[in-house]
């Protein structure tokens, strides 16, 4: 019964209908706290005694990087479970997850690139944390180049899935380059042992807008699933269906 | 605080809202596209079945 279970949420079309009626309920309370994450963030918190306004780019910026580092976990980790056990969910919602993963690290690199120029005096230095976080850049483009580039999707998925599990070498690096080299980049401030050193009219936007970005993912994650499914499942009698009702 | 000090953001105010905006741009974009791909290859499904039905008739 248990299996069973299992077997029937996978079942692809079970999934897409599944997906269709949470994206709402993640869709909805990812816009109201972006709302209040951006009326705390951009309102509410005071000016940085060092960087004044500028230091509010770090409410994008952060939750971006963070994403783009765990959204490729959930790649490589998905890709793997569709390697190991065959499941082809997995494997859908490991390429999904690819572009999506591309944005926030473009935006983390852009919004750095940003907050650089007034902070720093330059646009981009080769240090350590910005050079690691461009590698996971090409990463995921060479995850999505690599799925284009192989006209069968089950023999995609699998070359994917290596490249990506490849590549979760560099996500450790990204996270110590900060510690292990001498970075222009600043060190942590929250993920860190002691007590984060971010006060807390800072704190509440930055975690505000950092759960947003993950609900953020959660549905446009399933909105891309939808359509993967769609398209392998398209010579399917459901879909046929579905097809004919639009 | 008034409205112009808002968008001054104390004279980082170009690159506070750029930053946003491309933020902004970013990721509608990325919810418009799996709308935009669902519709088109729904439609792609349908008109395949419909040239078939009429073939086969």
């Amino acid at each position: 019964m248990f299996n069973n279970f299992f077997h029937r949420m996978a079942s692809p079309r079970h999934f897409y209908g599944l997906a269709g009626t949470l994206i709402p309920w993640l869709a909805i309370p990812c816009l109201l706290l972006t709302l209040a994450g951006l009326y705390y963030g951009l309102v509410k918190a005071p000016p940085d005694y060092q960087q004044g306004d500028s230091y509010r780019i770090m409410f994008i910026h952060v939750p971006a990087a963070w994403m783009s580092m765990f959204i490729y976990v959930v790649m490589a980790g998905a890709g793997a479970i569709g390697l190991i056990w065959r499941i082809k969910l997995a494997e859908v919602v490991a390429i999904s997850s690819a572009p999506i993963g591309a944005s926030f690290t473009f935006l983390a690199l852009v919004t750095g690139s940003i907050w650089g120029k007034p902070m720093w005096g330059t646009w981009w230095v080769w240090d350590a944390r910005l050079t690691s976080e461009l590698i996971l850049l090409f990463l995921y483009l060479g995850v999505i180049a690599l799925h284009n580039a192989i006209d069968d999707r089950r023999t995609a998925a699998r070359a994917v899935a290596i490249l990506a599990l490849v590549g979760v070498v560099n996500i450790p690096i990204i996270h110590y380059s900060v510690e292990w080299w001498n970075t222009l980049h600043q060190g942590p401030t929250v993920t860190k042992f002691d007590k984060p050193s971010i006060h807390l009219s800072m704190l509440i936007p930055l975690l505000l807008m950092a759960v947003a970005f993950k609900l953020y993912y959660a549905f446009v994650v399933l909105m891309r699933a939808r359509c993967e499914v769609l398209e392998r499942e398209r010579n399917t009698g459901w879909v046929k269906e579905l097809a004919e009702k639009t | 605080m008034s409205l112009n000090e808002f968008f001054h953001m104390g004279g980082y105010g170009f690159y506070v809202w750029t930053s946003y905006g491309i933020a902004l741009v970013v990721l509608l974009a990325n919810m418009i596209a799996p709308l935009r791909q669902r519709r088109k290859i729904l439609n792609d499904i349908a008109r395949t079945a419909k040239r078939r039905a009429r073939r086969d008739t």
